[in-house]
């Protein structure tokens, strides 16, 4: 293996881990204000057929990535209206929203299928791309890349240093707590899920508008359902996110790795891949009980009523 | 027409509150002067906590009005509650486990004044200092103990320019020499001008503390008093109306053979939060009552999960009954062995809330013929229901009616009597008359003597050591998962079992070397 | 003015009206976007959900697709009266096809009436086998069952797709990805000349009864049900958490890859990547839809199947996208859900009772 092949590898996990960074950071979010859903895979799929078409007839990519954002935050509504407004159970409603999402978007999207678009190109940055095997890597993505990056950081940064994260948190480990001492823990909980909505539809944006500029019928394959995974192996921390997805991507790739290798294995198995991954994951994760109680938000999922 | 008077702190005028088919507050008024101590008395239901989340901003009147210093005022909520002065300790803490006491107290804050976590700690140790209450601004809540938690609570009040503070039943998660701080801090308080409400069922407390009480009845103002000038009992009198039994005294029994032995039980805690269990001794006999006391969160419940089989032992020798060495089994044979359960949840866990009583009595009573072939009879089950709510006077709409329809007093009658007519050789009971109406706790007490009388061995485990000192015939205290020496209620006083709750005994001197001995 | 009020104890009467407030609401839904698709509402709602079964072979066709999504929706009901979030039937259902199919495939030449039982075994155990893995996952090492069901749907489907472009690949096909036509002996006997309903149909049916007998009559229903109201109270009891979460996948499999096997051996007759158009997510919707209760379910699972064939029935007669299923699907649990609140809130006209401003907070 030469040192091109490994550059391009991680080159490729980056890109193929971006959409899995995204929408996981929005869940995660999500998540600590205390709330589960389970539409990341509805939400992205929205997004990804309404940006891809928004870009496509506009001709303009921008619109298209603000079209994929505004796509899933109004899913993220629907799902808020219901789960939050009419106290529906969380995980039912998740699983609604995606069932939606893979409806409407096939729907919407059907006369859209076999189109292409030019799709965000790289946007090599100045100077720093030309840092020996760092610039290659990190500074020659095109710009959602950037953003994610800076989203990453951004999450950190809010839920760290924020009294909004601080009140975001609270929420998420005791609503009733919350309550008493006089949080808006209706107004932080429908925010975070309008965050996760906009995250999962920008992460679908990216999926039809840079990663394969094209639309197919249910694209994301499993990516939103990878990203709650990927929230549980971040033990709900933000900062453990991003190797998570990148770990992810790289398992996503491994076909493209081993047929580069010359090795023949049946593509449909190597397909499988990334999900027996993902249970691999959840299992190293999740045995230890004690850790999961001391990480997950204690209320995460639970209904939570609000008194007259 | 105020004449002689200052003007009230708070005025209450007819408030009323009404939930679907409860009226909580029925037109109650109240008067608070500053530097007033005083006592809100009523039984659990009577209304007590919705009133004072009403005066907090937590909930809003359906009616009346709410004057603070003269002004007539809404207050939408807790924030503008706190903005007017006005402070509350909550009996279930509203603090956050995984954050520090800044943070904590940071989020009740207006955000301007708790931008700087480190100036925020810097007041929180000048406050709890001033008033004598040892807090360390920098830990996490969930590594506290129970009675430095309300210390949190309270110094998240203090730290704003309280006029009046509510205190929401503050002494029964505490030990009685925590208690005596307390109250030290709070009439410290009042001497500086600040007004304290005071919600108890505790009446020796009330007259202990308060300057004027109170009292509360399904949801009216029934009475007001002076407490120091009045009687326990008259007081209970006014709580609970003249056809209840308010309370009897029970005959002590030495007890038979020794039925339960738990021998050198030490047990981690599953739980990152939990307790460990440290080498626990304890012989409880036939046809007596020990009584277990403690504060919440000191081991009371890895005990019981011991002891029930819901948490299993290292080693079978840990537990043992006549029948056998018990410690590895799971609940159901335990069960058999002729052990049976009163959990603290009655709701959620004694009972399942969205099932009937039917269904609820074959939770545990399976085993007493109502299930053949893997057949459920169902016949059989609701006659078996039909008896307990006959037998224990469980007031129902029917045995069809779900388990979170039942008040708390009736439900813990039902639970109680569904593990009863089981006949158990040893009973477990955690907190068996909490949070339960006055006539439904006698009743309780009533059916655990009778059952001790009959010759089974009862281990109460509560945090309400009035409570134990009236039923157990012997008695001891847990603190951080260590049980203090047993002894027999006539040998000792509250004063003592007060020092164990509190950690104050030599954990080397355990019934097992005095039996040695002997 | 309207008030938003909790009801002191929950409406039975809402929990029955709510699906069907659902599936009205759903319906009105449809005619706005026929009209929105330039369609004539009526008729778009007509081609839909009438003319798919306004013949005999239509309504044998509706107990064709309804068998598949009936077997998996009383499997998940049990799971989830146990709040077992299987989301899983999808993978068990086409991984029973797979090792049916596997199975079918060994007595292509065989004759004899102990066949066909063999091979639905095959699937069936197939299914099991699939449930059983997110069951000890969960009872050995914790792992959320909703994530790890949906992960082995994909493996499951990766899995099918390399037997069809593989090991079970027909060599005779001319490298189509699908199997071998099944021989006659392992196809499902037909109940009715000229229609394509099977006794899978039956199986179904049967399906219906046990999963009643076993909620309402026997002490494992009974462990079942406690277990998901209240998990507590079930350890408190002393019922054995791990080994009724294993019983109630390894059920659900075992339903579910039924359903695959009786797909494969009777309306598709051999293996193809396409076995089912979403069953087994279908049938989730049906068990909400259904209240969890097996007759409920039966009829939930009746409407399912009609959305299927009306989709399919859009496509044919107006040209609009099949799609429209999907979009229908995700309607349906989404009303069904909201319409739930009134079960335990009711809306009341005006302020009846007390003063003003006790809403919010």
């Amino acid at each position: 293996m030469d040192m091109d092949f490994v550059i391009n590898v991680l080159y490729a996990m980056i890109r193929t881990g971006t959409p899995l960074l995204i929408v996981a950071l929005g869940e995660l979010v999500c998540e600590r204000s205390g709330v589960l859903n389970l539409g990341q895979e509805g939400m992205m799929l929205v997004g990804a057929v309404c940006g891809f078409i928004v870009a496509l007839t506009s001709g303009s990519l921008f619109l298209g990535v603000l079209a994929a954002i505004l796509a899933g935050c109004l899913m993220a509504l629907l799902f808020g209206a219901v789960a939050l407004g009419l106290s529906a159970t969380q995980v039912a409603t998740g699983l609604a929203l995606t069932i939606l999402g893979t409806g409407l978007s096939a729907f919407v999207g059907e006369s859209f299928v076999g189109q292409t678009l030019q799709g965000f190109k790289a946007l090599p940055i100045p100077f720093l791309s030309d840092i020996p095997l760092l610039g290659p890597l990190l500074f020659n993505h095109d710009v959602l890349v950037y953003l994610s990056f800076g989203l990453f950081a951004g999450v950190i940064w809010f839920l760290r240093s924020t009294r909004a994260g601080l009140m975001l948190k609270a929420i998420g480990e005791t609503p009733e707590s919350a309550t008493a001492v006089g949080l808006p823990v209706m107004r932080v909980r429908y925010l975070a899920v309008l965050f996760g909505g906009g995250m999962a539809g920008l992460a679908g944006g990216y999926l039809s508008l840079a990663y394969t500029p094209l639309w197919a019928e249910g694209m994301t394959a499993g990516r939103g359902w990878i990203a709650l995974a990927l929230v549980v192996f971040a033990s709900w921390r933000a900062e453990r996110v991003m190797f998570g997805a990148y770990l992810f991507g790289l398992a996503s790739i491994l076909h493209l790795i081993v047929q580069g290798m010359g090795v023949s294995i049946s593509s449909n198995l190597l397909a499988m891949l990334p999900y027996v991954v993902t249970i691999l994951v959840l299992v190293l994760l999740s045995s230890n009980k004690a850790r999961v109680r001391l990480y997950a938000p204690a209320s995460l999922g639970k209904p939570f009523h609000r008194t007259q | 027409m105020t004449t002689a008077q200052p003007q009230p702190r708070l005025s209450l005028r007819n408030i009323s509150k009404r939930f679907p088919g409860v009226l909580a507050n029925d037109r109650v008024c109240l008067n608070l002067y500053p530097g007033e101590i005083h006592a809100m008395l009523g039984e659990n239901g009577a209304g007590k906590s919705t009133l004072m989340k009403m005066i907090y901003g937590v909930m809003r009147p359906d009616g009346g009005e709410i004057y603070w210093q003269g002004q007539s005022v809404d207050i939408a909520d807790p924030a503008q509650a706190r903005a007017l002065g006005i402070g509350m300790v909550f009996q279930h803490f509203a603090l956050f486990e995984t954050l520090s006491v800044t943070e904590n107290i940071a989020l009740s804050l207006p955000a301007d004044e708790a931008r700087d976590l480190k100036a925020l700690g810097q007041r929180i140790r000048e406050v709890s200092e001033r008033y004598g209450m040892a807090l360390e601004p920098d830990r996490l809540v969930h590594s506290l103990s129970i009675g430095a938690r309300q210390r949190v609570e309270i110094v998240r009040c203090l730290i704003q320019d309280i006029k009046l503070l509510i205190l929401d039943e503050p002494t029964s998660v505490l030990t009685p020499q925590e208690v005596d701080g307390l109250f030290k801090t709070l009439k410290q308080l009042a001497a500086e001008g600040c007004c304290i409400l005071f919600i108890s069922h505790k009446l020796n407390e009330v007259r202990a503390l308060c300057h004027n009480a109170t009292i509360l009845r399904g949801g009216r103002v029934t009475g007001e008093c002076k407490p120091a000038a009045e009687s326990a009992q008259g007081i209970a009198r006014m709580m609970v109306g003249e056809d209840t039994p308010i309370s009897t005294t029970y005959e002590k029994r030495p007890g038979g053979e020794d039925f339960l032995v738990i021998n050198n039980l030490s047990l981690d805690s599953h739980d990152p939060f939990g307790t460990r269990l440290k080498n626990i001794n304890l012989r409880v006999r036939r046809g007596e009552i020990v009584g277990i006391a403690g504060v919440a969160g000191n081991g009371q419940d890895e005990l019981l999960a011991a002891l029930s089989g819901e948490r299993l032992g290292d080693d079978a020798g840990q537990i043992s009954v006549p029948a056998g060495r018990i410690a590895l089994l799971p609940p159901l044979q335990r069960r058999n062995q002729g052990l049976a359960f009163v959990p603290e949840e009655r709701l959620g866990r004694g009972a399942v809330p969205d099932m009937s009583l039917t269904e609820n009595g074959l939770l545990t009573a399976f085993g007493a013929g109502l299930v053949k072939n893997g057949f459920v009879d169902w016949g059989k089950t609701r006659a078996f229901a039909q008896r307990i709510v006959e037998d224990f006077r469980v007031k129902c709409s029917g045995i069809g009616a779900s388990a979170q329809s039942l008040s708390g007093g009736n439900l813990q009658k039902f639970i109680i009597g569904r593990e009863i007519r089981q006949k158990p050789s040893l009973l477990l009971a955690a907190h068996p008359t909490w949070g339960v109406d006055i006539g439904a706790a006698v009743a309780i007490h009533n059916a655990l003597i009778e059952l001790r009388d009959a010759g089974t061995a009862i281990l109460i485990v509560s945090e309400d050591i009035d409570e134990l000192f009236e039923i157990s015939d012997r008695i001891c205290a847990i603190c951080h998962g260590e049980l203090s020496p047993l002894k027999s209620v006539r040998d000792t006083s509250i004063e003592e079992v007060g020092q164990w709750m509190a950690g104050h005994f030599d954990s080397s001197v355990t019934e097992e070397s005095a039996h040695a001995q002997g | 003015m309207l008030r938003v009020e909790k009801r002191p104890v929950e409406s039975r009467l809402m929990g029955y009206l709510s699906p069907v407030l659902a599936a009205v609401l759903t319906l009105v839904s449809g005619a706005l976007l026929f009209v929105l698709l330039g369609q004539r509402p009526l008729e778009g709602l007509y081609a839909f959900f009438v003319m798919p079964v306004s013949d005999l072979y239509g309504l044998s066709e509706l107990g064709v697709k309804a068998a598949p999504i009936l077997l998996c929706a009383m499997g998940l009901a049990v799971c989830y009266r146990a709040k077992v979030w299987n989301i899983g039937a999808e993978g068990q259902l086409l991984f029973g096809a797979l090792t049916g199919s596997w199975a079918a495939l060994q007595f292509l030449e065989t004759e004899g009436a102990w066949v066909l039982p063999l091979v639905l075994l095959a699937g069936a155990l197939g299914g099991m086998f699939w449930g059983l893995l997110p069951a000890l996952l969960r009872t050995h090492f914790n792992t959320n069952e909703i994530l790890t069901t949906i992960m082995l749907n994909y493996i499951a489907l990766n899995m099918l797709l390399y037997g069809v472009h593989g090991p079970l690949k027909d060599p005779q096909g001319y490298n189509f990805p699908e199997s071998a036509l099944f021989s006659e002996s392992t196809l499902l006997p037909t109940l009715l000349e000229g229609t394509r309903v099977h006794i899978g149909v039956l199986f179904a049916l049967l399906a219906v009864a046990v999963v009643w007998v076993l909620l309402s009559r026997t002490f494992v229903g009974f462990q079942v049900r406690v277990l998901g109201l209240d998990a507590r109270a079930a350890h408190y009891a002393g019922f054995h958490e791990k080994r009724l979460v294993i019983f109630v996948l390894v059920l659900c499999g075992g339903l579910a890859g039924l359903a695959g096997v009786l797909e494969v051996t009777g309306p598709i007759g051999q293996l193809v990547p396409q076995v089912s158009p979403g069953y087994g997510y279908a049938a989730i919707i049906v068990a909400f839809l259904g209240r969890l209760h097996p007759v409920g379910i039966l009829l939930a699972s009746l409407l399912m199947a009609l959305v299927y064939m009306g989709g399919e029935m859009v496509q044919i007669e107006l040209g609009l996208p099949q799609a429209l299923t999907g979009l229908f699907q995700g309607m349906l649990l989404l009303y069904l859900l909201a319409c739930d609140f009134l079960i335990h809130y009711r809306i009341r006209l005006g302020a009846a009772v007390t003063a003003p401003a006790s809403q919010g907070a």
